[in-house]
């Protein structure tokens, strides 16, 4: 049996603050790899520039630690806890949530969420964050972070379609999402779709879809094959990097999928940017 | 990068003229930056026959919401909003004299038919070169709103700031003719 092992507070606070900046400041090399390639594989003049701004961007961000993107979204977390695992001198979300405002504050990150949907009053600390936690067998804590900005979660749509819609129901809704949104998400543009489970539950595996690195397929061969189907269907619409037209609209397409109800085909697609930060720490004990 | 034209503020109706669709551009001299809120505010104050905080004739505007500048910078990163929450404002705008936006993605066809008829453009700058923006900033000052905080409206000083020329005078669209032409389905 995995030991106790006690986290405090304080840790998660400080590791969360850097998670906020580091995210935001320097992209992951997955990311840059699918830039470059995209660079050498693009035709279009236009949408070539696009790709070539976008890598001197990242330079940038990452040498005068600016943010890649003035929207720095909103706070993501993904938490996975080991049920021995014991957060001391505080609670974990408090912590969360405080590593967040401590983050955005230092990092002059942009404060983008407002307290009441309706009323419309900007936090000013860019709290609170979405937090998922997930309770796993043994004695160490992750902590995934993820900016989501407002442009690409825009166009991000769900669908309860019928068992009968099947496997092109879902590749129709997957590639409809991505044309209805055209230029908005800031092509190049990640898609994560998330499959069955229920109506909550296809948002948060499409969600999870994205934190795949990229240029990893699905364990399951049939999955990864619809990745890459949708892949090309995708990229065969012509929307091109901003949107002007070029054969590089996607980088990537991650699926997730769950058991569900034999009534039912849940389906929900999450589309990320180009600048997609996204990164994660592990407190604990590694062993 | 090759046949770059270089623009100036104010524009004037002979720039416009020249403009078409898919031209690399820079801009140099002052732009306003404004996005939903302050919108909201400008449109409302030409509703009620009121002056605008700033002369807009010749104008250019500029769908951004910084990041904070960090001391001593002029400004945050700064790459442009999602254009089309505009739209609804836009012609009331270009009605008063402004001659181009700076954003991201397609306009409304009300949009792309008040520039046809007041002579206006539409630029695109690269949505998340954020950091890259920030470079051909040389100075910002807030000249309204600041209660809005990133949605305030900014007096920008830029040098060579880039973009590409997506709504020409002619009824144009890049983003249309550029996805036409590399649709493979």
């Amino acid at each position: 049996m995995a030991t106790r092992i006690r986290i405090n507070a304080a840790e998660i606070i400080e590791k969360v603050s850097h998670l906020c900046m580091d995210a935001n400041f320097n992209l992951n090399e997955d990311v840059l790899d699918a830039l470059r390639d995209s660079y050498e594989a693009e035709v279009s003049p236009i949408a070539k520039e696009v790709f070539a701004e976008l890598i001197e961007n990242a330079k940038i961000a990452r040498e005068c630690q600016m943010p890649l993107c003035q929207d720095t979204g909103v706070a993501v977390v993904f938490v996975e806890m080991g049920e021995h695992v014991e957060v001391t001198d505080g609670h974990l979300c408090d912590a969360i949530n405080e590593g967040v405002r401590q983050g955005y504050k230092e990092g002059f990150l942009r404060k983008s969420i407002v307290s009441n949907p309706l009323n419309r009053v900007n936090t000013g600390d860019n709290t609170p964050a979405i937090i998922h936690t997930e309770i796993l067998p043994g004695n160490r804590l992750k902590i995934t972070f993820m900016a989501t900005g407002g442009g690409c979660e825009n166009m991000s749509r769900i669908a309860m379609l019928t068992p009968a819609d099947g496997k092109e129901g879902v590749m129709n809704f997957v590639i409809e999402t991505v044309k209805i949104a055209k230029a908005n998400p800031c092509p190049p543009i990640i898609v994560g779709v998330g499959i069955g489970g229920a109506f909550d539950y296809a948002a948060l595996l499409a969600k999870k879809a994205l934190l795949r690195p990229l240029g990893t397929k699905h364990n399951d061969p049939d999955t990864a094959f619809l990745e890459q189907e949708m892949l090309e269907r995708i990229n065969d619409l012509g929307i091109g990097a901003q949107g002007l037209g070029g054969w590089v609209t996607a980088l990537a397409v991650h699926v997730e999928w769950y058991s569900c109800h034999i009534a039912s085909l849940p389906i929900a697609v999450n589309i990320d940017c180009h600048a997609h930060r996204v990164k994660t720490v592990v407190l604990g004990n590694f062993q | 990068m090759p046949n770059v034209i270089h623009l100036k503020t104010p524009l004037s109706d002979g720039d416009i003229v020249n403009l078409k669709i898919g031209d690399r551009a820079v801009i140099s001299g002052i732009i306003y930056t404004a996005r939903d809120a302050a919108h909201k505010r400008l449109v409302e104050l030409t509703d009620k026959g009121k002056e605008l905080p700033f002369d807009i004739r010749g104008q250019i505007i500029y769908y951004v919401g910084p990041s904070p500048a960090r001391p001593g910078k002029p400004i945050g990163s700064c790459g442009p909003t999602t254009s089309c929450r505009m739209d609804v404002y836009t012609p009331k705008l270009l009605e008063k004299g402004l001659k181009a936006t700076i954003g991201k993605g397609n306009r409304s066809e009300n949009v792309v038919e008040a520039m046809k008829k007041h002579k206006a453009v539409y630029f695109v700058a690269t949505g998340g070169a954020a950091a890259l923006l920030a470079k051909s900033v040389k100075k910002a000052e807030v000249i309204a709103y600041e209660e809005l905080g990133a949605e305030a409206i900014m007096r920008l000083e830029v040098e060579n700031f880039p973009i590409v020329v997506a709504n020409d005078i002619y009824g144009n669209d890049l983003y249309k003719e550029g996805v036409d032409k590399y649709r493979k389905e």
